[in-house]
């Protein structure tokens, strides 16, 4: 197999809610975009619609969530039953923010492919995206 | 403790002393020791009586001023039952939407005895309107209420990004209200330049002085060009700045921002009064300092914050809880980071000598270079034509991004340590017990808005709503008939929608 055959991850970076923290987005952003994958950054406040709507439009084999509000498990169920709706389950959804356990943990039952807290690095994340869109890839073929 | 009584100044003859032009040592004489700082802790959550309980505890565990921290709807500028506030009512700050709701939130408190601060900047105006509103329906006149309206609005757009309409109009409402100040409410600060959240955002020490610093030379044009002497209104800016964990750094900082505002606005605009060039400061230590992993360490890390702002000379602090990576801090961490505060005060001696660091070799070489390199800031600024348009054209958040991007590159390669994180990890421990939002704060403000809504006269609303919408086509002062709005039950979504139809709500370019 060529590897030039291979395009590049595609990932949607989304801030939904009200919160204004992009600091996080946009490093992240930035990151995997130094690390080769193609990144779309959808900007603040945008609803859990707009959020399925851009990851369908653009192709994407994973959404990162960035969400530091407290309003993860009313925002992230949302988007997850939205992409279900698209016929884009496969979509992996990386969640990154202020996410107390016992949150993530219900988060990753409900399909969550993986969460990411504070301290985490810029390695870490890039490998759970590749691992996402690994998941991804096999399962579309 | 020894007892040994501290000497009062050793400045030389000739040489700057604290209170003295350009305040670099200080904008009074004799600091905390005529006044301490105002311990002001900023608080809010859930309903406005939730917040009301917390206040009521921060002032019996000694605190001596509020702060008021709105859910992000509120700063948006939508009411609870707004499609986009679902999930955030009352999670990361206090639902407020009506004067109602204002009342609420001070019930009890003597607003012509504590000062009150604010912090919101996009619906400042409609906040200001309730709340003078709810003061006057509890007696007490505008003219004798004192405290802090954030108002910055710049520094939504460079850095905490929440906002209502673009950056032109924003800067008009903003005037109206620093003009509504300087007319009825003397005691009030109008704005609260703030760098806080542009250091949260990334950047460099030098940046935070600088954009803030030009943020507020802006907001001094819009009066100058409004015909204001700027002696009329520079008595009512104060600032808010961040106190990260580089000791040094952060108290030259402070000294630097006083040079460099007193000298500016002498220089810009020929302000004479000590009361226009002296810059006081609130201080917050730092949030993104702190870590999640071993998160009691965030306790020592304030301790040092805080000291590095009580030796910078702050006039007001707060101090941030240890459990501020996981939640909203619970009562009790609160009164920790409340009482690191009291101990710096009345333990250690710091707050016995104003600008105890003046004369250190290396804090006032940096006092000097954090100076020049702002100064290096506000030449470019004025290259591209000052603040509003620099902001518009993503100058200063292009900047704070790529410093937010460089420092997560040195912690992921080392160069930048933190305990816990990239250095001397620990296996993570058990979750300590945080602040939970309560799920039924949400339906039971919805459900106020509705009935409010419900309640009130259609006619009298109608008219109110219309008299903010002519007034923002026009030219008239806009929080008059936003105050008659606000007493004639306007809701603060419908205010705030009132300035997005005029003006279009402004969007998020997403540039990274």
């Amino acid at each position: 197999m060529a590897a030039a055959a291979v395009r590049p991850i595609r990932v949607v970076i989304a801030k939904p809610g009200l919160d204004g923290h992009d600091r996080g987005a946009k490093v992240i952003a930035r990151g995997l975009r130094d690390d080769g994958m193609e990144v779309v950054y959808t900007g603040l406040h945008r609803t859990p619609e707009q959020i399925a709507a851009t990851a369908v439009e653009e192709d994407a084999d994973v959404v990162g969530v960035s969400i530091l509000s407290g309003a993860h498990m009313t925002l992230v169920p949302r988007i997850l039953a939205l992409l279900a709706a698209e016929g884009a389950h496969d979509v992996g959804v990386v969640v990154g923010g202020t996410i107390p356990g016992d949150d993530a943990e219900t988060l990753r039952n409900a399909g969550v492919t993986a969460v990411l807290t504070p301290g985490a690095s810029l390695a870490e994340v890039s490998a759970a995206v590749r691992d996402a869109a690994a998941r991804r890839r096999s399962a579309i073929g | 403790m020894s007892g040994r009584p501290l000497p009062l100044d050793a400045a030389r003859d000739g040489a700057e002393r604290p209170g003295e032009f350009p305040y670099t040592r200080g904008p009074y004489p004799e600091m905390y020791r005529q006044r301490l700082w105002t311990m002001r802790m900023f608080a809010g959550f859930g309903a406005p009586e939730d917040t009301n309980r917390r206040f009521r505890a921060l002032l019996e565990a000694g605190q001596t001023g509020l702060s008021t921290a709105f859910d992000m709807p509120a700063l948006m500028g939508y009411d609870p039952d707004h499609p986009l506030s679902a999930g955030e009512v009352g999670r990361e700050g206090v639902s407020v939407a009506s004067a109602e709701d204002m009342e609420r939130l001070y019930a009890g408190l003597d607003l012509g005895a504590v000062s009150t601060s604010m912090t919101i900047s996009g619906p400042a105006p409609v906040a200001l309107a309730m709340f003078v509103v709810a003061a006057e329906r509890a007696g007490t006149e505008r003219a004798r209420l004192q405290g802090t309206l954030q108002t910055d609005i710049l520094k939504e757009f460079i850095a905490q990004k929440e906002w209502l309409v673009p950056e032109r109009p924003s800067m008009r409402l903003v005037g109206d209200l620093i003009a509504f100040c300087a007319a009825e409410m003397p005691l009030w600060h109008a704005v609260s330049v703030s760098g806080y959240h542009i250091r949260e955002a990334g950047s460099t020490a030098a940046q935070e002085l600088a954009f803030t610093i030009a943020d507020g030379v802006a907001y001094a044009e819009e009066m100058v060009d409004r015909g204001f002497g700027p002696d009329q209104v520079l008595p009512r800016f104060s600032f808010f700045f961040n106190a990260q964990i580089d000791l040094f750094e952060e108290v030259a900082k402070l000294r630097a921002a006083r040079r460099l505002w007193a000298t500016l606005m002498r220089e810009r605009f020929g302000a004479r009064s000590e009361r226009s060039l002296r810059l006081r400061a609130h201080v917050q230590t730092s949030g993104v300092s702190l870590t999640a992993q071993e998160p009691l360490l965030n306790v020592a890390r304030t301790a040092v914050e805080a000291l590095a702002a009580v030796l910078g000379g702050a006039q007001s602090l707060h101090t941030n809880a240890w459990d501020e990576t996981l939640a909203l801090p619970t009562e009790e961490s609160a009164r920790l980071a409340l009482r690191t505060q009291q101990m710096l005060a009345f333990e250690t001696g710091a707050a016995g000598v104003a600008d105890p660091l003046g004369g250190s070799w290396l804090v006032e070489r940096l006092t000097d270079e954090l100076e020049a390199e702002a100064r290096g800031y506000l030449d470019e600024i004025d290259r591209r034509g000052g603040m509003v348009q620099a902001v518009i054209d993503g100058y200063p958040q292009a900047e704070i991004a790529e410093a937010a991007y460089a420092f997560q590159q040195a912690l992921d390669d080392g160069r930048r340590v933190m305990v816990g994180v990239n250095a001397f990890a620990a296996p993570d421990g058990d979750e300590p017990r945080i602040h939970r939002a309560d799920p039924e704060v949400e339906r039971r403000q919805v459900e106020r808005v509705l009935a409010l809504r419900a309640g009130r006269d259609a006619g009298d609303h109608a008219a109110a709503l219309d008299a903010v919408r002519d007034a923002c086509r026009g030219t008239d002062n806009v929080m008059p008939p936003l105050i008659a709005a606000a007493d004639a039950g306007a809701t603060l979504g419908e205010l705030c929608d009132a300035f997005r139809e005029v003006w279009g709500a402004y969007r998020d370019p997403g540039r990274w």
